[in-house]
């Protein structure tokens, strides 16, 4: 078979994850847990291989052929719109399709660990395969369209899995929650699919970027109205809220949605779209300065948080806000770059919260951690190098994705989103080492008991609902997640020290750990050493690119970052080294007082849409239902009947029942005179 | 075989069954429920038969039959199928066996006379799509109506006297208006050529010859009257959540599947070619009532606390869609419209089958009064999932098709209406994921917790509909390749007897819509005759 003859196979990719899904979702009781998970992940792994086989095939073509289409079928034809379901391979589709089934099956392979004792494994390995069968879709596909499904079918995945512990209250609401933000994007993308279709007569991928005119306000609408989608799926101001509220699913499915699926997803429409952004500076200044802001807002937002995930989901956005902002000058290999080691370094932090998690009987409150690279020792060192490496400490992978970003940044004369970048990266520093120190040095705070209990949640039940997780893996009544501003919750560990997870999450966390460690030396400021430039230049081969800096630039600006870096982490480590004193006191809150209130609260966003929407929409929506569709709409009409029956009652006693067709077949006959007359009378 | 009359056998063959039905004893309920299955199960066939035998690429009528039927009256008993009325067919005879079949078990008592009227119903559904004279079609359409409210008044719920009343009156209202208008039409038809005629086709190609305006608009809004009641459009829709409510699973199937498809379908089949210029004219107004039936249906929804109440306010929202496809008056927005028609009974059947399994289960479809069933019936739970996101549009249902190409014709045509309308799409996930909330999710207390999963019987009356919806969402190439000749068609029309010129993207090459001209039809018509 030729190179460009194994591309045909593409639709493997996500064939593979779909048939696991379907299999385990339809056949999971049968199969039992353990060997849905073993499909599942089998299949995911298969998946990997096959995308892997593509990417070599790929390199053996020329730089020019890398860009293939496989249409398997029409999808919709009407008029002259033809719509297929097909697949664009090229070498950005590739890497994409690369991260999510290496990352993906990494987690996969985690999640047999995590989910071992829950009742319901099956139905989560067959949703988790959808998701990357959705997100597989989403970036394999040759047209807008086909993306949207791939989009949408995230979209369910995500509700699914982190309404998965529906029983929890808050997991349902958190999914609809995550649903319902993206919906709100989802209605730019699908507008700006309509004005595609008006403009261009066609959502091919090829069509679409081709015919963009430059400058024209219909690239901008449409890039606009795309940025919208992206904003939504990548949780950008001001649609972040249903990120953090994310984190009630379970701890793999945060980590698949923040490392290889969903959240990436708004990134890559914007590579994918790119001439229709290059063709609109002014959509450009709005993705660059709505990056440049969610990176540093979102960032100031993770200082605060009590909760382990909360933290590290507040550390994603901030970090996407990044990627937006390499987008928004036109670095799109940045970006992607950036994406691929912060797949690396957050996929590894997330499995890694999840060991803590599971060896700490479910707790994600950093405020009763501490001490904790005794018992996890592990776990410890794999999250500790993704520590530096997100914080942007050299040779770690993070450094030079970061550091390359702001590169450029600073190379397009963006200084004052150059500066937020910086002052983003001190508060990396700051939050990843709270984080760190929080949870593995420090006093060992989950020994101290009795600490503040919140209301309701009794000792008694803390051990009673225990043995009940411990029966079902799960406990129902359990919130886990901690919002800033609630009090730590007692320690639940019945006296038992925390303990190491098995080798069968710690080997994924293990090699997250060391792609965090040494993947950046795939696109190094150094000649010769810029593969994944050299990979993705054919798809940006239209961009025009910058002046390269000189060496003493490049160093300087090496320099400023890396003192940054440090300055992040050594102010956060003067305040967190010996951990907390007091459980419910966190010295960083404490000093900033009202400021760290507003920011760990997330700015009052998710309360204010709250007071903007819920209660307002509620009532308009009571006063429709009660009052103008009940009484004013359903009340004339049967107020106009009851008049009916009124006149009608005097004739009742002749003959009950046949008097209303009588009296309607009246009607109809002068009614239809009156017409007949009226229509000679005005022709 | 040309000539045996099939579509006749289509419209015959369920009340055939029901006169059978009269033979069998009462008190033998198992023999009627087989019977009754039979025919409606003998119907599907005949549809799937004409399906397969459908002439793809041709928009006009098929198979014809033409009898003479009242010649004082020039009424004619004519029926005729096209890429729009086909679907409309099978979907109905597709429902009705399903229906039944959900309704074996629980319907126990007069057991005859519900299968009898239910038989009845599927004729009289049958008739109304495949009539083409316009004086069969008022009957089909008020004979309707018979077969509903007995069903609704002897299978229903606590205030069934109320809403089945309720259903008669108001749709008998917008029938007679219905009526008066077509005599006025064909009396207008013989006062000008001199031919007393209700054939469609005639009408058509006629097309008012030279009448006022004016008189073409009040004829429009007549025929409108009955049709925004069926469809149901706001502000004429509060007769629907009613019915449903008292409705017996069987009759919310049919209601919600195809009966108020009949108002859209009315106005697919009848205002293009007998009122064009008031088509184009009045377009705004349906552009603008279908836009609030989206917004308004989703917010209220919303608020329901009664299960089925409230996937009736949705269907008033999803008929807004069709209106607003229908009303963007392009071929790429009537395609979408016509696919919802032929997906909306899928999803919203399935819905309703489900609501009904709960309720037999629960005895109640109040909101408040379930809760976290997603635990005891696991099955049920997905399958209901599945109908939700189906319901909602998810891209790879059949939902979504639609509901993308009506928003799609509107948005070239008419702007605004498609961006307002598209906001429902957030609104529909809203009230949907809402009360999937409170009623499947959280911590099952009581007779919720106890509650069974679905069984096997079950599961196989609502896979089919899901599978179904699935298959068109991903593969609607056989629907929408029917479906466009004939809208195609409709739009040539509008644009051969009125100034109006679809709007098309840029990028379509601007030649003139083809299609043969009704002269040649009411010409074939009118041969027919003799």
């Amino acid at each position: 078979m030729s190179a460009l003859q194994i591309l045909d196979w593409i639709a493997l990719v996500p064939a593979l994850p779909l048939l696991g899904a379907a299999i385990t979702l339809l056949a999971g009781r049968r199969l039992g847990n353990a060997r849905s998970a073993r499909l599942a992940t089998t299949l995911m792994f298969l998946a990997f291989g096959v995308s892997l086989v593509m990417f070599v095939a790929m390199l053996s073509l020329p730089a020019s052929d890398r860009s293939q289409v496989s249409t398997l079928f029409t999808w919709m034809r009407v008029d002259q719109l033809s719509v297929d379901i097909g697949f664009l391979v090229d070498p950005l589709s590739i890497t994409w399709a690369l991260l999510v089934t290496g990352v993906g099956s990494l987690i996969h392979l985690y999640a047999i660990g995590y989910m071992r004792n829950d009742p319901l494994a099956s139905r989560f390995f067959g949703f988790f395969n959808l998701f990357a069968a959705s997100m597989l879709i989403l970036v394999l596909a040759n047209n807008f369209l086909f993306t949207f499904l791939g989009w949408e079918g995230v979209g369910l995945c995500s509700y699914l899995l982190i309404a998965f512990w529906h029983q929890r209250p808050g997991a349902a609401k958190a999914g609809k929650k995550a649903f319902i933000y993206n919906r709100v994007g989802d209605v730019g993308f699908l507008i700006a699919m309509f004005l595609m279709i008006n403009e261009y007569g066609s959502v091919d991928y090829g069509i679409v970027n081709n015919s963009v005119v430059d400058g024209s306000g219909v690239a901008t609408a449409i890039a606009l109205l795309l940025f919208l989608g992206a904003m939504g799926k990548s949780a950008q101001m001001p649609l972040f809220p249903w990120l953090a509220d994310a984190m009630e699913g379970p701890t793999p499915v945060s980590a698949l949605m923040h490392a290889a699926t969903m959240v990436t997803a708004g990134v890559f429409l914007i590579a994918r779209a790119h001439p229709i952004f290059e063709a609109s500076s002014s959509a450009m200044t709005v993705v660059m300065w709505v990056g440049a802001a969610t990176a540093l807002i979102a960032g100031t937002i993770a200082v605060f948080q009590p909760d382990l995930k909360r933290v590290l989901a507040y550390s994603t956005i901030s970090q996407l806000g990044y990627m937006f902002l390499a987008l928004g000058v036109g670095a799109y290999v940045a970006a992607i770059f950036m994406m691929l080691m912060h797949a690396f370094f957050k996929g590894c932090l997330f499995l890694g919260a999840g060991s803590v998690i599971h060896g700490d009987a479910e707790n994600q409150d950093l405020r009763i951690m501490g001490g904790f690279r005794k018992f996890l020792p592990v776990t410890a060192i794999a999250m500790m190098i993704s520590w530096l490496s997100i914080a942007g400490i050299p040779p770690f992978s993070g450094f030079w994705a970061k550091d390359g970003l702001l590169e450029a940044v600073f190379e397009t004369h963006n200084y004052a989103p150059w500066i937020i970048g910086l002052l983003a990266a001190i508060i990396t520093g700051i939050y990843m080492t709270r984080l760190i120190y929080l949870t593995f040095f420090g006093n060992e705070r989950f020994r101290e008991t009795p600490l503040p209990v919140v209301a309701g949640a009794s000792d008694d039940a803390a051990t009673d609902t225990h043995a009940v997780e411990a029966e079902l893996g799960y406990d129902p009544d359990f919130e886990p997640t901690v919002a800033f501003g609630e009090l730590p919750r007692a320690a639940r560990l019945d006296g038992h020290d925390p303990h190491e997870s098995p080798k069968i999450m710690l080997f994924p966390i293990l090699v997250l750990a060391v792609l965090a460690a040494v993947a950046g030396f795939i696109n190094l400021p150094i000649s010769g050493w810029e593969f994944l430039s050299e990979w993705l230049a054919p798809v940006f081969k239209d961009v025009a690119e910058p002046a390269a800096s000189s060496t003493t630039e490049t160093l300087t600006l090496i320099t400023i970052s890396v003192v940054m870096a440090v300055t992040g982490i050594t102010i956060s480590y003067f305040i967190y080294r010996h951990g907390l004193a007091k459980a419910d006191r966190d010295p960083m809150t404490a000093r900033l007082g009202p400021a760290a209130t507003v920011a760990g609260s997330g700015y009052y966003l998710d309360a204010g849409v709250s007071a903007a929407v819920d209660k307002p929409g509620r009532v308009t929506a009571n006063f429709l239902d009660q009052q103008v569709d009940k009484k004013i709409i359903d009340g004339t009409v049967n107020g106009i009947g009851k008049l009916f029956i009124v006149a009608g009652n005097g004739l009742r006693h002749i003959q009950d029942g046949y008097i209303r067709r009588y009296a309607l077949g009246i009607t109809v006959g002068v009614a239809s005179l009156l017409l007949f007359i009226l229509a000679y009378a005005v022709r | 075989m040309p000539d045996f009359p099939i579509l006749t056998a289509i419209v015959v063959t369920p009340i055939i069954g029901a006169a059978l039905m009269t033979l069998i004893p009462a008190r033998r309920p198992e023999i009627t429920r087989i019977v009754a299955l039979l025919f409606t199960v003998a119907t599907l066939g005949l549809s799937i038969w004409l399906l397969w035998n459908f002439k793809v690429g041709d928009p006009d009528f098929q198979y014809v039959e033409n009898y003479e039927w009242i010649p004082g009256l020039g009424a004619r008993f004519i029926l005729g199928v096209d890429g729009i009325s086909i679907f409309m067919v099978v979907i109905t005879a597709l429902l009705m066996p399903i229906g039944l079949l959900a309704s074996a078990h629980h319907v126990d008592h007069r057991v005859k006379a519900f299968f009898g009227w239910f038989l009845v119903l599927e004729t009289a559904i049958m008739g109304i799509f495949l009539s083409l004279d316009l004086i069969g079609f008022f009957v089909f359409w008020e004979f309707m109506l018979v077969p509903m409210y007995f069903l609704i008044q002897g299978w229903g719920h606590d205030n069934r006297r109320y809403a089945a009343t309720k259903f008669f009156l108001y749709t008998a209202v917008g029938s007679a208006l219905m009526l008066a208008c077509t005599l006025v039409l064909g009396f207008l038809h013989e006062a000008s050529t001199g031919l007393l005629t209700f054939d469609f086709r005639i009408l058509a190609a006629w097309g008012f010859g030279g009448l006022s305006i004016t008189t073409e608009t009040i004829l429009f809004l007549g025929f409108m009257a009955a049709f925004a009641i069926k469809a149901p459009l706001f502000p004429f829709h509060t007769w629907l959540p009613d019915v449903h409510t008292e409705a017996p699973t069987a009759g919310s199937v049919v209601l919600a599947g195809v009966i108020i498809k009949m108002g859209a379908y009315g106005f697919i089949r009848f205002s293009f070619e007998l009122f064009p210029r008031a088509t184009v004219d009045l377009a705004p107004l349906l552009l603008i009532t279908a836009v609030i039936g989206i917004l308004y249906g989703s917010i209220v929804a919303a608020m329901q606390r009664d299960l089925k109440r409230l996937v009736a306010y949705s269907s008033v929202a999803h008929m807004g869609f069709v209106i607003l496809g229908l009303a963007s008056l392009t071929v790429i927005g009537l395609n979408g419209a016509t696919f919802i028609m032929v997906s909306h009974p899928l999803t919203t059947g399935a819905l309703f089958l489900i609501i009904g399994f709960i309720y037999e289960r629960r005895h109640t479809r109040q909101i408040d009064e379930l809760g976290g069933i997603w635990k005891p019936a696991p099955v049920l739970t997905a399958l209901f999932i599945v109908a939700m996101f189906a319901g909602i549009g998810l891209p790879g249902f059949s939902g979504f098709v639609g509901e993308f190409l009506a928003l799609a014709g509107t948005f070239i045509s008419e702007r605004p209406y498609a961006i307002l309308a598209a906001v429902g799409v957030v609104l529909a996930a809203v009230y949907m994921l809402w009360a999937f909330q409170r009623v499947f999710t959280g911590k099952p207390t009581g007779e919720n917790a106890k509650m069974t999963d679905a069984t096997k019987r079950e599961i196989l009356l609502v896979a089919p509909l899901l599978v179904l919806s699935l298959f068109l969402g991903l593969y609607p190439k056989p629907v929408l390749e029917r479906i466009e000749p004939t809208v195609r068609q409709k739009i040539a029309f509008l644009e051969q007897k009125t100034d109006y010129r679809q709007k098309r993207p840029h990028g379509f090459d601007s030649n003139r819509l083809g299609g043969e001209s009704y002269k040649d039809l009411a010409k074939k018509a009118l041969k027919e005759q003799r």
